[in-house]
């Protein structure tokens, strides 16, 4: 098991893990609505599956947010 | 240094007794020039704050004319409005809360042909429009011309928002690309809380009066967001990335891009 934070809170995860993977884990419903930052940089989209995730890994989730009107 | 009435002084008062706004600060406000693009759910707040606040010249663009639907949340329009051109009723309200302030209106769709030209008149920009193509339009022309702004984007109990300022991360550094058309619930889809709209855009008008008077920190390389139903607040730091498509060391995007609007938000109008 690996501790990573996802989002701000504490995930325990069981390696090896993709980024792929790891936002199928979370329940991202739409991937394509989602932008991945990890550890302070963000990741292309072609590039999730080959991003293994490790120890202390900090993931943020941000999502797209199109309202306003 | 504008000579205060005594109306305004009294009309500002509560600025005035900031330590960090005072009579400089609220001159600077007075002195300022703020364009909100789209007079909805969170211009109509950001709108009567600024004026409120005595911002000297606000534009407005809008297209739209106020629909009944609209008034749970758009509250600088009332039901007498229903059927008015957006623009022309925000004007009405700015004016009756503070005649002190200009208003332009603008009663268009902001595109490629037209954002250089009007953004360029102003010195701040908020984001209050509802769809991706805009907010990308908005934040290319505002790196392209060098101007700050504010984003905002709510769906259902959610916001989010960050402030741009030449050099600090936009919004492409985040999303580098609009969401494939169709994949995206807006407002008229997915429904939201009206009360978000004003959360949001309350914090949009916050962010352009510091970013007038200088006060703090703005929403600099930082995206917040909110959950209204727990009401957690959260920052996510956000890098400006060099490989940004716009405002990146090599930008690879050099003109204004009018993106399609997905279906599903054409069939709402």
């Amino acid at each position: 098991m690996a501790k990573i934070i996802v989002n701000g809170e504490t995930q325990e995860v069981l390696l090896p893990l993709n980024l792929t993977e790891l936002i199928k884990q979370n329940d991202v419903s739409q991937p394509d609505m989602v932008s991945v930052q990890v550890n302070d940089d963000f990741v292309d989209r072609a590039e999730w599956d080959g991003l293994q995730i490790k120890e202390g890994d900090i993931v943020d989730f941000l999502y797209f947010m199109g309202g306003g009107m | 240094m504008i000579d205060f009435t005594e109306e305004q002084i009294k009309r500002y008062s509560r600025h005035i007794l900031l330590q960090d706004v005072g009579v400089e600060g609220q001159e600077k406000i007075m002195n300022a020039r703020v364009l909100v693009v789209g007079a909805g759910g969170l211009g109509a707040p950001v709108s009567l704050y600024l004026a409120a606040a005595g911002i000297g010249t606000i534009g407005i663009v809008d297209a739209d004319v106020v629909d009944l639907s609209n008034l749970q949340r758009q509250v600088i329009h009332f039901t007498k409005d229903v059927g008015v051109p957006k623009v022309k009723s925000a004007k009405e309200k700015i004016e009756a809360i503070n005649p002190d302030v200009k208003v332009d209106t603008y009663f268009e769709f902001l595109d490629s042909s037209n954002a250089l030209d009007i953004i360029r008149q102003y010195d701040f920009i908020v984001d209050g429009t509802d769809n991706f193509p805009v907010k990308f339009l908005i934040n290319d022309a505002c790196v392209m011309a060098e101007k700050p702004f504010s984003h905002g984007g709510i769906l259902r109990f959610n916001g989010q928002t960050f402030t741009h300022l030449p050099g600090t991360a936009c919004y492409r550094c985040m999303f580098k690309e609009p969401p494939p058309a169709g994949a995206v619930p807006t407002c008229s889809q997915a429904g939201v809380l009206g009360a978000i709209a004003g959360m949001l855009g309350t914090i949009q008008a916050a962010e352009t009066l510091k970013y007038f008077t200088g006060v703090g920190e703005l929403l600099t390389n930082r995206l917040l967001t909110f959950d209204a139903k727990t009401m957690l607040f959260r920052t996510v730091t956000v890098k400006h990335r060099d490989s940004c498509p716009i405002c990146g060391s090599s930008p690879t995007i050099d003109h204004l891009i009018d993106y399609e609007q997905a279906a599903c938000d054409l069939k709402s109008h």
